[in-house]
């Protein structure tokens, strides 16, 4: 897996939710109340036991609460960085009702899995009172426990020891396709259970978009190579610079080959590059996609990059959380300015609320109900303006108003409206289908394809939603495939 | 993973914590999902001739923003028929029979007590729990605490009891007496096989004040009740200390009370309890707790290198001793880091109000005398980062003013700010060797002046 250099301008991005110490993260957690039946539990995709982790934070069993956020959810340390928690568990937090400020449910977590994932954190310096405490570090991973329902709350079992278990398990051998968060969480899932687990990444550097696309000032490439790190310190092996094709050669794996040799094979491979808009004056410099701006910002840009932002002029073209990202992290970079051109009304942007909040106090402005028309270059080819026009959203398909065009001058645009999907890896295994948005057709408990050999999960199943959701997806279909595993029962056809 | 299990007086338990006698046992159905969730053992809400209960129960003590620090209740032992209980215990041990389960007792005469125990024993109970602590409503009928307020009845009641018994009997003892050790003799003198400590403490817990009636209010009217919950943790962990040092009382010790969590656990079975008992901590939170106790006392017993909780325990308990054996040369003096004071200044008011008037806001010089002597000039802190943290706001300690009371370490808000460090010295000296060597006058005193 390739290095990445420190000396890269997302680095100049500081984390905007900081590691907490021990004595904050107790005091925090013992204004927790408990909730049974917790609504945040509900409201997290992978139902990570939230009010028990908590709990045992406020009691300084930090290893105790890692094991139970990891049980649920491998990829804990990143989802509790990169969440969008205000809408998931923070944002169910009985505590609103009482107009309190909800517990820091994703800063609690990771304060939980620093330690476990970084391999430093202040989980074992400082102490939670002025005396020194003990200082519990577990032995995870020790494999997880089944949790039921007990009375009004869910129960684990303490320290079940299942290392019997897990040796007496037929050992099965898979393979997964992409390195992203859904992949990975199906296969640290497998190899927490004994079995042996390869995947292969085309890019140089494994994680997917939660090395290559999460905000800086949430979470930096480097440190989510500490993730993919966990991971493969479970067991996984991660061939990077390996394509699945049509055909076997140099770095290169064919579909047919991965059928034959592995007993299921995963496709966790995301979503394709970033969609156009298909006007003129497209082609040429200063004309980005999203994914592959953040990419080269978070990857390859160094600090004295930032001159090709700062003091620039910068069009983002779209309303969902990346065109959000990407206009915030241009105003933070100290872009002139950064207007987003959004084609319909606040209430249909598929961003989150908070995030444009907090993009507009750095300074982005936003044009709603804006189509771009054309780019207008000068002679030489240098991006000169933007021609956009009013949208008129009565119209049955959306169309410009008559007469309102007109030039936005701008140095740079970049354009977030969604990624194609990936289709050519379809074809290449027999079977699995795609739906009329071009989504891989899965069961939704199991993640199972049409070829029940197949399983899929994350973006290229669900055209695009959160890490954790990923995580769930991998996950879910990882316990799918032990139970078919351990019951010897018939492959199960999906509806 | 330290190994958890223990044997209490021959009773065996897969984890040292057991339900109290209490709510979170009055039925079968509660104890078998408390069993499910983990709980080694319990033991049974006190059964009897039935009673009728009042309502409410049930007041709590909430403490800057906590729910719950302690509870009072006046609550009696269980209301249901005896059949009932005895019943739902037979069904209990034969779908848990690895699970602890004791009975406990409470009981007027000797062939009351006679009756109650073979019925319970016939109906598979691991052993019995006198019950001579409950310290309201029993009491004003002669059982209860009144029973364990007055030895010679502990001991006469407890050798009844060792007459009829087959199994282990552990007797209960109520913490509203001046010596914790005079009715654990008395028990140990009946032929006890063990002891749990500490029943609930009588109690007002408070006064609704728009109706001038203590709480809980039982239409114009209350009672005192028994005191639980983690506020009473200290009292009780004094008492199994007092009888875990005592040569005199060698049977294993339940403790009980105010325990919520694994370190509560881990400082009780350090200071003697072989096993602990749980309820209040339960009745907030639920059965669910234990799986964090057992977890956080098992990664406690690993990381201190311990392979059994029976290493643990006692070890603390020889270094609970009298007063007059501590070193009178033992010092050490408060230290503040600048860098992480944040300047509230709790401390320089609680020194100067409560202490012994050695901590200084303000340029050194403008020290005040404290109570004894002139201050010497402390020497200054380490200077500041330029417009960083508390800057002039933190306080400064007149070193050799301070007593090491560690009230200001106390008080700090901040995590690590306060550091009390130890001053070494040559001497070692007690007031016990100053009084058998005739040092033992201090002047100033009453003859003196």
């Amino acid at each position: 897996m390739a290095a990445l250099s420190i000396d890269r301008l997302e680095n100049e991005f500081v984390d905007k939710s900081p590691l907490l110490s021990a004595a904050e993260a107790i005091a925090e957690a013992n204004r927790c109340l408990s909730c049974a039946n917790a609504p945040c539990i509900e409201a997290c995709p992978t139902e990570i036991d939230i009010p028990t982790f908590i709990k045992k934070i406020a009691s300084f069993n930090v290893a105790g609460a890692a094991k139970t956020i990891f049980e649920q959810n491998l990829f804990g340390w990143s989802c509790a960085r990169v969440c969008p928690v205000e809408v998931l568990c923070e944002g169910s937090c009985v505590l609103h009702l009482l107009e309190q400020r909800p517990i820091a449910i994703g800063r609690l977590q990771r304060f939980a899995t620093e330690i476990d994932v970084v391999g430093t954190g202040q989980t074992r310096g400082s102490a939670p009172t002025n005396e020194q405490p003990p200082i519990c570090r577990g032995v995870w991973p020790y494999a997880p426990t089944k949790r039921t329902f007990v009375g009004a709350a869910p129960c684990g079992r303490p320290l079940q020891d299942r290392t019997a278990e897990i040796a007496s398990n037929r050992k099965r051998s898979v393979a997964c396709i992409g390195s992203g968060p859904a992949s990975l969480a199906f296969a640290g899932q497998l190899a927490l259970e004994g079995h042996k687990v390869v995947v292969f990444e085309k890019k140089a550097i494994a994680g997917g978009l939660n090395t290559t696309g999460i905000a800086p000032y949430k979470l930096h490439a480097e440190a989510a190579l500490s993730q993919v790190r966990f991971i493969t310190a479970l067991g996984v092996d991660i061939q990077t610079g390996m394509e699945v094709g049509d055909a076997d050669g140099a770095n290169r794996i064919s579909g047919k080959t991965l059928l034959a040799n592995y007993d299921a094979v995963f496709v966790g491979v995301g979503l394709g590059a970033d969609a156009r808009l298909g006007i003129e004056g497209e082609d040429g410099p200063e004309v980005w996609g999203a994914t592959e701006w953040i990419e080269r910002m978070k990857l390859e840009m160094r600090p004295r990059a930032r001159s090709e932002i700062a003091n620039k002029r910068i069009i983002v073209v779209g309303g969902g959380n990346t065109a959000i990202d990407v206009a915030r992290e241009c105003a933070m970079l100290g872009a002139a300015s950064v207007t987003m051109v959004y084609r319909r009304g606040a209430a249909q942007m598929s961003g989150y609320k908070h995030e444009l909040d907090h993009a507009r106090i750095a300074g982005v402005s936003v044009m709603l109900h804006t189509q771009p028309v054309s780019f207008l270059r000068h002679a030489s080819g240098k991006l000169a303006a933007l021609k956009v026009a009013t949208t008129n959203d009565e119209a049955k398909r959306m169309t410009s108003m008559a007469g309102t065009e007109r030039d936005l001058p701008c140095d740079s645009v970049v354009i977030a409206i969604g990624q194609s999907k990936l289709q050519g890896i379809v074809k290449e295994l027999p079977g699995v289908e795609l739906d009329a948005r071009g989504c891989i057709v899965v069961d939704a408990k199991t993640g199972q394809t049409h070829n029940p050999k197949v399983f899929a999960g994350g973006d290229c199943v669900n055209g695009g939603k959160e890490v954790v959701n990923a995580v769930a997806d991998g996950r879910n279909a990882a316990r799918a495939f032990m139970a078919r595993n351990r019951f010897k029962g018939q492959v199960p056809s999906i509806k | 993973m330290a190994d958890l299990a223990v044997n209490f007086c021959g009773i065996k338990s897969s984890n040292p914590f057991w339900l109290a006698s209490a709510p979170p046992t009055n039925t079968g159905d509660q104890v078998m999902r408390a069993f499910d969730a983990g709980w080694g053992g319990a033991v049974w809400k006190t059964v009897g001739n039935p009673i009728v209960n009042v309502a409410s129960r049930l007041g709590s003590v909430d403490y800057h923003g906590q729910k719950m620090m302690g509870l009072s209740n006046i609550e009696l032992i269980s209301d249901r028929p005896l059949a009932d209980n005895l019943r739902e215990m037979s069904f209990v041990k034969k779908r848990y029979p690895k699970s602890v389960v004791i009975a406990s007792l409470m009981a007027e005469t000797k062939d009351d007590w006679r009756v109650l125990i073979k019925r319970c024993e016939d109906a598979g109970v691991d052993g019995l729990e006198l019950n001579f602590g409950c310290p309201h409503g029993m009491c004003e009928r002669g059982m209860g605490s009144s029973v364990g307020q007055e030895p010679k009845l502990i001991q006469r009641i407890t050798s009844w009891v060792k007459e009829f018994a087959q199994t282990p009997v552990l007797v209960k003892l109520t913490p509203n007496v001046g010596d914790i050790v005079e009715p654990a003799l008395a028990a140990v003198a009946g032929g006890a096989d063990g002891i749990s400590l500490i029943n609930t403490i009588q109690s007002i817990v408070s006064v609704d004040l728009e109706r001038l009636v203590p709480n809980p209010r039982v239409g114009h009217a209350s009672s005192h009740g028994g005191y639980s919950g983690p506020a009473i943790k200290p009292i009780a962990l004094h008492m199994v200390a007092a009888l875990a040092r005592d040569s005199r009382i060698p049977i294993p010790i339940s403790g009980i009370g105010g325990i919520s969590n694994w370190r509560d656990t881990a400082e009780f079975v350090a200071l003697g309890a072989t096993s602990v008992q749980v309820c209040t901590a339960v009745m907030h939170h639920g059965y669910r707790i234990i799986e964090d106790m057992i977890e956080g006392l098992s990664n406690y017993l690993d990381n201190k290198g311990l392979t059994s909780l029976g290493e643990l325990r006692g070890r603390g308990t020889s270094a609970y001793q009298e007063w007059g054996d501590l070193d009178l040369c033992y010092a050490h003096v408060a230290s503040i880091d600048p860098l992480s004071c944040i300047g509230c200044q709790l401390c320089v008011t609680a020194c100067h109000d409560g202490g012994h008037q050695c901590i200084f806001t303000g340029p050194q010089d403008h020290a005040r005398p404290s109570h004894s002597r002139v201050p010497g000039i402390a020497k200054a802190p380490n200077p500041l980062p330029l417009g960083k943290l508390a800057g002039d706001r933190v306080p400064w300690i007149d070193e050799p003013q301070c007593v090491g009371c560690n009230l200001c370490q106390l008080v700090c808000p901040v995590s690590g700010c306060i550091t009390m460090a130890e001053v070494p010295q040559s001497r070692h000296d007690t007031w016990n060797d100053r009084t058998r060597e005739g040092r033992d006058h201090v002047p100033g005193g009453i003859h003196d002046t």
